[in-house]
């Protein structure tokens, strides 16, 4: 796919995501919005999938380990047509299969059940053993929020991803720096973030701008010809990405827009996606 | 009584997982820096490439395992219980239990009979945290022989499964032709009418023993291995309730939500009798030699039978 054509997926994929959360009157906005040129990267250009067949044995997987931007993936997810984009509006509604975390058992195309911060990355490294026991050259691809490392599990994760060479494992930090009680800083830093998984034996790539379709293209590239390692990709975002009051608002976590902030994202989504139909 | 063979059923998991190993190229064994204490160390020294040791990291051992078991892999995580079932309740109840995944936990050093490393390595907790999650299957063998088929029909069957084992050697009682196993299905070892004693792991050959002392004294005892916990044999525990009348759990576990409660639950739902629930009461354990602490907390055949004359 062209950057142009990607680019207009993730204002579908944006469009996914204010849609869901307005309609579930909850979820995670900010954190969506962030990493959706991410999710339309992995699920448009960069991971082997076929919509057609969720469960396809050699298929490339990927674990939401910050579980609480499922509206991201799911937009992501409708968009490439493993569900119908109307079943965004029924997230978190009982009975739908838009849970408000994904899970492997609900969602087609959803590969594991997270939510709870630190254990995607080590479901994510188990399946990549798994391809390494077997022989298989599938790859997965994990993606955490710079708060969520935050929890010791990602650490004693890591240090096995490394430990083991699992060079098909590609970790991608969200790096909005915020989380729900201030900035990534106040909070408890993180910082340096490259540092620590360099020091885990990775090899790490630092994406200056995470909502670039180009740099995120050459990390993945670089990730994929990576051997005997894992990558982690380091990219910074804006929390909140495309509906400028959300934008490094840290307010915008985990709240659900009103009727009238709803009219005004949607307004300005449609605005995005005209200038793209332009050039 | 005779000498009889004693075998811990942390021997009996390890010489399991070599022998189903043998025959599954999908089963995996990991475990976190114990495996010479688990007895993985055996299903290493034949398998290595398919033994993972995740070092002192338990959480990320259930998660792995999860992967693992997401792509078709039967993962066995080992390690004793108070981590395999203490230190990872959540990684468990989030990352395997509510996607039900086929991982298998296979926890060691269960119960006081730890011994000597004392309270903090003494986990008389994990049958009641495993009991809550949705899904969770709950096998505390008795003696060698049921702890190897008990591993095997955990591999069996799909879904998770917790399997509670011993560092303490037992008796070996199911060493019979026409023993068989089978998951959810309590075993009624000896029947009698004036009271049921229902009883799990290494507290069976306990209750058995307590049991010929109350019979010579022609106390009738209905005696129950109850090795699975979850789903718990609901119509064999009416059933002898409805017989006896009087039914006494037997478990080297927290009174609080291990086999007694479980039991607890169904009498008082379903068979109103008089119950008596034998464990380690609302304490921790302490250091000293296995046999001298179920001795000391009355959870040997003697302290069984002096608290069911209490209670009769």
């Amino acid at each position: 796919m062209t950057n142009l054509e990607l680019q207009k997926e993730a204002v579908k994929v944006r469009k996914g995501i204010i849609d869901g959360v307005h309609a579930a009157k909850a979820g995670h906005p900010g954190g969506s919005l962030s990493a959706a040129e991410v999710f339309t990267y992995l699920y448009f250009e960069e991971m082997n999938i076929d919509p057609k067949d969720p469960k396809k044995p050699d298929r490339d997987r990927f674990v939401l380990s910050k579980g609480h931007t499922a509206p991201g993936l799911y937009a992501a997810l409708a968009n490439r047509g493993y569900f119908p984009v109307e079943d965004l509006l029924t997230l978190r509604h009982i009975g739908s299969h838009l849970q408000g975390h994904p899970c492997i058992q609900h969602t087609p195309g959803v590969d594991a059940s997270s939510g709870s911060l630190g254990q995607g990355i080590s479901v994510a490294v188990g399946m990549a053993l798994s391809a390494k026991l077997s022989n298989e050259d599938y790859r997965v691809y994990t993606l955490l929020g710079d708060g969520e490392i935050q929890e010791g599990q990602v650490w004693e994760a890591s240090m096995f991803a490394g430990s083991h060479h699992l060079d098909n494992l590609c970790v991608i930090v969200d790096n909005n720096n915020l989380q729900i009680d201030g900035t990534i800083e106040e909070v408890n830093s993180p910082y340096p973030i490259t540092d620590k998984f360099a020091a885990f034996n990775f090899h790490v790539i630092a994406v200056e701008d995470g909502n670039d379709f180009d740099q995120l293209r050459a990390a993945f590239a670089e990730a994929r010809e990576t051997k005997g390692m894992p990558t982690a990709i380091v990219m910074k975002t804006v929390k909140g990405k495309g509906v400028s009051y959300m934008e490094n608002a840290v307010g915008w976590h985990g709240k659900a827009p009103n009727d009238e902030e709803y009219a005004i994202a949607v307004e300005e989504l449609k605005k995005a996606e005209e200038a793209l139909c332009q050039k | 009584m005779s000498e009889v063979k004693k075998i811990a059923t942390r021997d009996s998991y390890g010489n399991a997982l070599a022998s189903l190993g043998r025959e599954h190229e999908n089963l995996v064994v990991l475990d976190a820096d114990l495996a010479a204490a688990t007895k993985t160390g055996i299903f290493k020294k034949e398998f290595p490439e398919r033994h993972i040791d995740c070092g002192i990291a338990e959480a990320n051992m259930i998660g792995i395992a999860a992967g693992l078991a997401s792509t078709g892999k039967v993962p066995f995580c080992s390690s004793f219980a108070m981590f395999a079932a203490g230190r990872t309740f959540e990684q468990i109840r989030n990352s395997v239990g509510y996607p039900h995944l086929n991982v298998k936990i296979g926890a060691t050093h269960a119960g006081i009979s730890v011994g000597e490393d004392g309270a903090t390595h003494q986990c008389n907790e994990d049958i009641a945290l495993m009991r809550t999650i949705p899904g969770m299957t709950i096998i505390n063998p008795s003696d060698d022989i049921e702890a190897k088929a008990a591993v095997k029909a955990a591999y069996e069957m799909e879904g998770p499964v917790y399997l509670r084992f011993g560092r303490l050697a037992v008796p070996v009682i199911n060493d019979r032709d026409d023993y068989k196993f089978e998951i959810g299905k309590g075993v009624v070892l000896k029947e009698g009418t004036d009271l049921t004693l229902i009883a799990t792991g290494l507290e069976v050959a306990e209750s058995l023993a307590a049991a010929e002392k109350l019979e010579a004294e022609g106390i009738s005892v209905e005696v129950i291995n109850m090795h699975t916990i979850k789903p718990l044999d609901v119509d064999l525990v009416v059933r002898s309730a409805a017989k006896t009348g009087k039914v006494v759990t037997v478990e080297e576990h927290s009174i609080i939500g291990g086999l007694g409660s479980a039991v607890a639950e169904v009498i008082a739902e379903k068979q109103p009798a008089k119950l008596l629930r034998i464990g380690v009461e609302d304490r921790f354990g302490e250091s000293g030699p296995a046999l001298k602490l179920l001795e000391k907390y009355e959870l040997d055949a003697a302290g069984i039978y002096k608290k069911v004359k209490a209670f009769l």
